[in-house]
């Protein structure tokens, strides 16, 4: 690629707030890629809207890291010119869209996820973390009622909508694991009420989770073992894939805007 | 020069009722001060700053709506004006005035109720069609044309209408 990448001063708040950011840019992303493809119109719309919402949500959450980081990056920069071993998401988020009930699993395994986090990041000691999550909480509430829907539909469907939505809870579960693990910088931003511990939303995640897939006659994996790497940047294959599509621009035409 | 002939006080309201009157690019019978869009409007050093908060984090009018209220209060006298986005306190839905609700049903968009129901994961909304009044309606889709609106269907008189969502 023409563009060098950027160099980011990972502080602790700086890194917390870029993988907050990532996870929804690249969701997002992905929900984006949907935009004249989804099953029908009504649902086409509601996936885009869905990924205004997290790309809003990720400007937010740059503009605060390039603020705090004061090394003169900004959200473009920090969205278009990191590689993809500085991305800090989830794995869940960069899954592939696969069909339709990989994309509403995962949807539904993270909407479930960040509202719970949103609702507890309202009550953090920084400022401008608890007010980006008490705007981004009204609009996560939306999308776990959307994603719930289908789930129950899909489950409590068809023969095949059931077999396929059963095949994404059994591909997509490794990868929720990941959303409840910190590291030690992380740790110290939770103990000075900061950050979110998400091993305390765990419990009522797995509750309204299971309570929708059991309703959509759909059961989780008994597997304990969870598959981590994205939040320190060890990516699955599809990042880079993903990146070089998002990115190309800002590469190819350093500063390009229209 | 405007501030020779007016105290702080009466230009703070003349710019007031200049950022007042921007509207919503997307559903322009609503201007920025019926949706509770606009926060304050502070005169800092003989320099106009306007604070708006965004309905929606992905809103796309915001951009558009700050280089509105610059234009206009630039048309209106008022040089270098600024315009300063927060996000705290958060956008609902209940700060949309009572004028800006009736506009909206005129318009043939259904106006926004109590939040009451939101966290409700599958509650119930009754809205009224715009068109008819009918609350025979069901929902066809939670998101809409625009990030704010959902879409509905009146089953009385058959027509798709848009519902302003609850935020």
């Amino acid at each position: 690629m023409a563009t060098p990448s950027i160099e980011v001063s990972e502080t602790p708040l700086v890194l917390y707030t870029l993988r907050r950011a990532d996870d929804a840019l690249i969701l997002g992303h992905r929900l984006s890629e949907w935009c004249g493809h989804a099953p029908m119109l009504e649902e086409d719309m509601a996936l885009a809207n869905m990924g205004l919402d997290l790309l809003g949500q990720a400007r937010e959450l740059y503009s605060y890291a390039a603020q705090v980081e004061g090394n003169g990056n900004d959200e473009d920069k920090l969205a278009y010119l990191r590689d993809v071993r500085q991305y800090r998401n989830l794995l869940l988020v960069e899954q592939p869209n696969g069909d339709f009930s990989h994309t509403m699993v995962r949807q539904f395994f993270y909407a479930v996820f960040a509202d719970l986090y949103w609702r507890a990041m309202m009550r953090s000691k920084d400022a401008t973390l608890a007010a980006i999550a008490a705007k981004s909480e009204k609009e996560s509430a939306y999308h776990v009622r959307h994603a719930s829907e289908w789930i129950l539909r899909l489950g409590d469907g068809t023969e095949e909508s059931h077999g396929r939505a059963q095949d994404a809870i059994d591909d997509l579960w490794a990868f929720t694991g990941e959303m409840f693990a910190v590291d030690d910088g992380e740790r110290a931003l939770i103990e000075s009420a900061i950050a979110v511990d998400p091993a305390a939303l765990r419990p009522q995640w797995l509750k309204t989770v299971s309570g929708i897939v059991s309703e959509a006659t759909l059961a989780l994996p008994t597997s304990g073992w969870m598959q981590q790497g994205g939040r320190s940047g060890r990516h699955s294959e599809h990042l880079g894939h993903l990146l070089s599509e998002l990115q190309s621009m800002q590469r190819t035409f350093p500063g390009a805007t229209w | 020069m405007v501030t020779a002939m007016f105290d702080d006080t009466e230009l703070r309201q003349r710019a007031w009722d200049v950022a007042a009157s921007v509207v919503d690019p997307e559903i322009p019978v609503l201007t920025i001060a019926d949706l509770g869009v606009l926060r304050d409007v502070a005169l800092n050093d003989g320099r106009i700053e306007v604070t708006i908060t965004p309905t929606y984090s992905g809103c796309p009018a915001m951009n558009m709506i700050t280089l509105e209220i610059e234009l206009a209060l630039e048309r209106a006298g008022f040089r270098n004006s600024r315009v300063r986005t927060v996000l705290s306190p958060a956008w609902t839905t209940d700060w949309m005035s009572k004028d800006g609700r009736r506009k909206l049903r005129e318009y043939g968009i259904a106006p926004p109720q109590a939040a009451a129901s939101r966290r409700a994961l599958f509650g119930v909304e009754q809205v009224a069609c715009p068109q008819c009044g009918s609350a025979n309606t069901e929902v066809l889709s939670e998101f809409g044309s625009t990030s704010c609106k959902a879409l509905w269907r009146c089953k009385a008189c058959r027509e798709p209408f848009d519902h302003f969502k609850c935020h």
